[in-house]
């Protein structure tokens, strides 16, 4: 295994300076909690919703590289989008997580460079964790909710 | 006699690979360890050679099988000192703590018991009991550590105090923190506050390292599993006085477990073939008996001086590394080979991976002892564990790897 295949240099970019990372949001809709517990890796999402759009969203947690590069990548492809915009674009980086080539390869902005990441299955979760928080903060205000905590089994 | 490595490691083919170019380092013993030929060699054996089952026909081949069988049994009772009568074929060391679980503490704890563990547990020595004490309506009380990660023996003594403690199920040697608990000690202490009380040890690493007699420990039953001493996986035993076994229900029921079997109803086997239901892991047996044999080679006073020695390297090895933090004791004399630590900021996953793609491998994770994670307040170590394989040319690439970690990964 090369380190070059899994560690691409945007992701250590992001790794080291993480974008939208904050540990409290004005004004959020929701705010959900995430859990890897196999890992140890947590994940705090917030997001605002303007007129059924992102209008912020914003991590902060602690985890592997992968994890925390991964939910910064998101914020960034995530932030402006309507919310069923947001739940698609989730989902076609879930498919990628799982050898799928991704049908909105441009939309998903940096999180295009997680694509070797499938390739090492132990570390896919890590790499969903931000994503799958994503969805669940959507759905979670969908329903008129406005905190949910999931732990992550697998 | 100094163990002679460059010798094991002709016997192990797999160190001869290369990965990316890397000399396969391979620190995770403590997870599984490699198995040289004679071990394959054995079991290959009884495949080409001696391949028919046991306890059962009465031509030639059968009864080797049998005594290649029963053989391994009285062979790792003298490895243990332990009586063969007590020893228990199991899959793994999980296995032989729930054979115990469901055979002793569920059939004969109940709500006035109180069973004793330790906050530094493997969930298979854990888990297990935390099930049956909740089916049977039993307290769990739990042994905390010192900030040396030792067993705190004060505390234990307060958890003991009002005698209600008959079941006690504790670690020998950490997987994490390396600590070789004082068994008979706190054995003792169990025994003086009540003097019915079953008392079990999980001797997955510690009878693969040190020399362990199971009389001398004072106890009554001991876990143990073969991939962790050079024998192949699928094989374990619960060792233990043939009189506990004697109040235990059966495990498994079904074939060789019985006397004798109705239409409704059934009485047991003798033990140990008691807790022995259906074909056994013939070959697995004849290749742990091979692994003993190696161990009683190289004199198990031996293995523990080569492994003390190379803990002490690795640990100073491990003091160069800026940001490393070892968990665990520091003396060697308290501690065995497997070292947990933290590289400071980097979290053990990325570690992890870097070691990898330089050869080295080492165990990453939480290691089966979620709530010793907690007592540490970390998600995860990394772990180096050594074994006679190993040799101070294995801690170079292991600190080449951190170092090189530490540097991908700055911020």
């Amino acid at each position: 295994m090369s380190m070059e295949d899994l560690y691409q240099e945007i992701i250590l970019d992001h790794y080291r300076k993480p974008k939208n990372r904050a540990p409290e949001l004005a004004d959020e809709a929701v705010h959900v909690h995430h859990s890897n517990p196999l890992c140890g890796d947590e994940m705090d999402l917030r997001i605002r919703v303007v007129d059924d759009r992102l209008d912020a969203v914003v991590f902060d947690g602690e985890g592997c590289s992968i994890s925390q590069a991964s939910a910064s990548a998101m914020t960034q492809a995530a932030v402006g989008r309507e919310l069923k915009d947001a739940l698609d674009l989730a989902e076609d980086f879930r498919r990628m997580m799982h050898g799928d080539d991704p049908a909105r390869p441009d939309d998903l902005g940096d999180g295009i460079a997680f694509t070797g990441v499938a390739k090492f299955p132990v570390r896919v979760k890590c790499a969903l964790l931000g994503w799958m928080a994503l969805r669940d903060a959507i759905q979670t205000f969908e329903r008129g909710a406005s905190a949910h905590t999931v732990t992550h089994e697998e | 006699m100094a163990i002679d490595v460059a010798a094991v490691r002709r016997s192990l083919p797999i160190l001869d690979r290369e990965l990316d170019g890397h000399r396969l380092v391979y620190l995770d013993s403590a997870a599984s360890s490699l198995t040289p030929e004679p071990v394959l060699d054995a079991m290959d054996r009884y495949y080409r050679w001696s391949r028919s089952n046991v306890n059962r026909g009465v031509y030639p081949l059968a009864e080797e099988a049998t005594d290649l069988y029963e053989g391994a049994r009285t062979v790792l009772a003298g490895f243990l000192d332990a009586d063969p009568t007590g020893v228990v074929f199991t899959k793994n060391a999980t296995e032989a703590c729930n054979l115990l679980a469901y055979g002793y503490v569920r059939a004969h704890l109940g709500p006035d018991d109180v069973l004793l563990s330790t906050v530094m547990e493997h969930h298979a020595n854990l888990v297990p009991f935390t099930q049956a004490a909740a089916a049977v309506g039993a307290e769990v009380r739990h042994v905390p550590i010192t900030p040396d990660g030792l067993l705190d023996l004060d505390a234990a003594a307060e958890l003991l105090a009002d005698g209600r403690v008959t079941f006690a199920a504790f670690v020998h040697v950490s997987n994490v923190l390396g600590t070789i608990n004082d068994v008979p000690r706190l054995t003792r202490m169990v025994r003086d506050a009540n003097d019915r009380a079953v008392v079990h040890v999980d001797g997955a690493q510690a009878a693969p390292h040190l020399p362990v007699s199971f009389r001398d420990l004072g106890i009554d039953s001991y876990a143990i599993t073969g991939h962790k001493m050079l024998g192949p996986t699928g094989i374990g035993a619960l060792v233990a006085r043939p009189e506990l076994l004697e109040r235990m229900e059966p495990f498994l029921t079904g074939g060789d477990m019985i006397r004798d079997v109705t239409l409704t109803g059934a009485t047991w086997n003798d033990v140990p073939h008691k807790f022995e239901a259906g074909t056994p892991m013939i070959a697995e047996a004849a290749g742990l008996a091979a692994a003993v044999g190696l161990l009683e080679g190289y004199g198990m006073a031996a293995v523990r001086a080569h492994e003390r020695e190379l803990t002490a390297q690795l640990l100073d090895a491990l003091g160069t590394v800026a940001g490393v933090t070892v968990h665990g004791p520091k003396d060697v004399d308290l501690r065995g080979g497997a070292v947990s630590f933290a590289l400071d900021g980097i979290h053990p996953h990325d570690v992890g991976a870097m070691l990898g793609s330089r050869g080295v491998c080492v165990r990453v994770g939480h290691h089966c002892t979620k709530p010793l994670m907690r007592c540490l307040d970390v998600a995860a170590t990394t772990r180096a564990s050594s074994y006679v394989y190993n040799d101070v040319d294995d801690l170079e690439p292991l600190v080449d790897g951190l170092e090189a970690a530490a540097a991908f990964f700055a911020r």
